[in-house]
């Protein structure tokens, strides 16, 4: 049984207060400053007055800016829909495995997401950019093609892979697949596999199992799968920064270039805030629908 | 697997062993390891263009031991990933010991305070931690090392200790609370009956989750970035400002080397703490709601 704090008030004030302190000083604080910034505006060059301004949040709704919030939530949908789509049987055949080879294949997908993120960016230049390996294998098939019929394909053009919204979201699915397959395995694993047998027995296919009995039993597990690939993807930075250039930014670019180079505070903190709100409201959606399920069960 | 075992045909839910899925996961690895297995061969290849196998060399090692602003970042990189591991453990057992002991006012608020950095966007908290340090608390630049580094320590410990206390509020989920209280009735003090039976207890945790916040640290560009000054550049830093400049088989050295820190310490979690290290933190808080 959990103790009252009354009863070792000495030990309790000591567990408590560094943590707190930390998580207000070193947490709550920069982001409650960033808030305040959010209403404020620029006087001179490195003077902020607290206004309590909403011109902020008016100049980020306005089309130009709210497009790349629109683009950025497409962005993070369509990396975590992929993401869903490649990742479901991959956890479906984790959980199916022998009991001797599951850690293993849970290695093999947590080695690449325990790397660097910056190195994994990189690592994909070399294969995306123009002179890099898809290219590479493209132009050399190519070649093969004409000289076997006389240059019938034409002139080589190398694919356009690097620096555009396609390079964004395929190195977001790269560096966010094993968010969604973990959650999806830990669900799926808990599955009572009887009922699959009982579908199967009583007839159904296995994509009409699928589909019919996994999918609505595993729904907590896709929701929160969804989530946790969601929220990082929306507010990625480095991907976009490396693979997409000036076409493909994403809001996270937008608020960089408002604190380091434009130097408009405000307006960057209140990019930051409604970034952050809509991270609360994708959590809150989920919890939503986590809860809809277990209510209509009791 | 056996031969024996492979003539029969897969039971029904023996999806493990049908061809269709074995062919994704065969394609599913590809596209993981493919650009990473890359990096790390060119890394050996002999040609600055980096794209044709040219002969096997060790010079780009070279090249990148003794450009001397590479290992300073390195070394700052562990000496910032020592550090906040150091203080993340310890404040984020502490965290977990407190909300898994007692109980009281605004429990479930200091809660979901620990969630907040673990899920706020990166953007925002580097954001956050550049004004706090440029506004409220200007660190000194001219420090001497490892003093100059304390900012990006600060940093790191606020986005890493949060990830600790789920660890190890995940294995005191699996402590007898009566052997605390056995200890305290033989005249242990609270202290005492902490340190002597709880600690233990959770010590495999605390290990995974130093195994995990030292990964944070080490991985960590955004929030370095908005929070280090032109003295004080890491590792990730100092390679995405080599990226920006170009594409070489030196940041490809340099690389390699970093991925084979980090898969030696992914199996030094492995040990320790089973195949549960590897998802620690990363379940999408499934530990913590439960």
């Amino acid at each position: 049984m959990e103790q009252s704090w009354r009863q070792a008030k000495s030990m309790f004030a000591a567990m408590l207060s560094v943590p707190l302190f930390w998580l207000v000083v070193f947490f709550m604080v920069p982001l409650g400053i960033v808030w305040l910034y959010s209403f404020g505006e620029n006087r001179g060059l490195v003077d902020i007055a607290f206004t309590g301004t909403w011109s902020n949040y008016a100049r980020a709704l306005e089309w130009d800016n709210l497009a790349i919030f629109l683009k950025s939530i497409g962005i993070a949908a369509i990396t975590t829909a992929l993401c869903l789509v490649i990742g479901f049987p991959v956890a479906l055949a984790i959980t199916f495995a022998p009991e001797k080879v599951k850690p293993w294949l849970l290695l093999l997908i947590m080695l690449p997401f325990w790397t660097n993120l910056l190195i994994r960016t990189y690592a994909l230049i070399a294969v995306l950019r123009e002179q890099g390996y898809i290219n590479m294998g493209y132009h050399w098939g190519f070649d093969i093609v004409n000289g076997l019929t006389g240059g019938a394909l034409g002139e080589f053009h190398a694919l356009p892979l690097m620096y555009n919204n396609f390079a964004v979201v395929f190195g977001l699915v790269f560096v966010n697949l094993p968010f969604m397959i973990l959650p999806l395995y830990s669900t799926l694993d808990r599955l009572d596999r009887s009922l699959l047998e009982a579908s199967l027995d009583l007839g159904a296919g296995h994509i009409r199992t699928l589909f019919n009995v996994v999918v609505p039993m595993a729904g907590a597990g896709i929701a929160s799968g969804i989530l946790i690939t969601f929220i990082p993807a929306l507010g990625s930075y480095l991907t976009p920064d490396l693979l997409g250039g000036a076409d493909a930014l994403m809001i996270a670019n937008v608020i960089e270039a408002q604190f380091k180079r434009a130097n408009n505070w405000p307006f960057g903190a209140a990019l930051s805030f409604l970034l952050v709100y809509m991270t609360f409201i994708a959590i809150a959606v989920q919890g939503l629908i986590e809860r809809k399920p277990a209510g209509s069960r009791s | 697997m056996t031969a024996s075992v492979k003539k029969t045909p897969p039971a029904p839910l023996e999806y493990f062993r049908r061809w269709p899925l074995r062919a994704w996961m065969v394609v599913v690895t590809v596209f993981l390891y493919g650009p990473l297995l890359s990096l790390m061969v060119f890394s050996f290849n002999d040609s600055k263009a980096n794209v044709v196998w040219r002969g096997f060399t060790l010079k780009y090692y070279e090249k990148a031991f003794n450009n001397s602003s590479l290992i300073e970042a390195f070394g700052n990189s562990l000496t910032i990933a020592f550090f906040s591991t150091l203080i993340s453990v310890v404040v984020g057992a502490m965290a977990a010991i407190v909300l898994w002991r007692f109980r009281f006012a605004g429990k479930s608020l200091f809660n979901a305070g620990l969630a907040i950095p673990i899920v706020v966007p990166e953007i925002c908290m580097g954001v956050g931690m550049l004004v706090f340090f440029a506004k409220v608390m200007p660190w000194p630049q001219d420090l001497p090392w490892p003093l100059n580094l304390g900012a990006i320590i600060i940093a790191h410990v606020s986005f890493s200790f949060p990830f600790v206390a789920v660890v190890v509020r995940a294995r005191l989920a699996s402590f007898n609370r009566e052997q605390e209280e056995a200890a305290k009735d033989l005249g242990a003090s609270d202290f005492r009956a902490l340190m002597d039976v709880v600690v233990p207890h959770v010590q495999p945790s605390l290990i995974a989750g130093a195994l995990l916040a030292f990964t944070l640290s080490l991985d960590d560009f955004v929030i370095t970035f908005f929070t280090a000054g032109p003295d004080t550049v890491t590792f990730p830093v100092k390679v995405y400002s080599m990226v920006r400049f170009s594409v070489t088989p030196e940041v490809n050295a340099a690389s390699t080397i970093l991925i084979v820190v980090t898969v030696l310490l992914t199996f030094l979690a492995l040990k320790f703490q089973g195949s549960s290290a590897l998802t620690a933190g990363h379940d999408g808080g499934a530990a913590e709601k439960k």
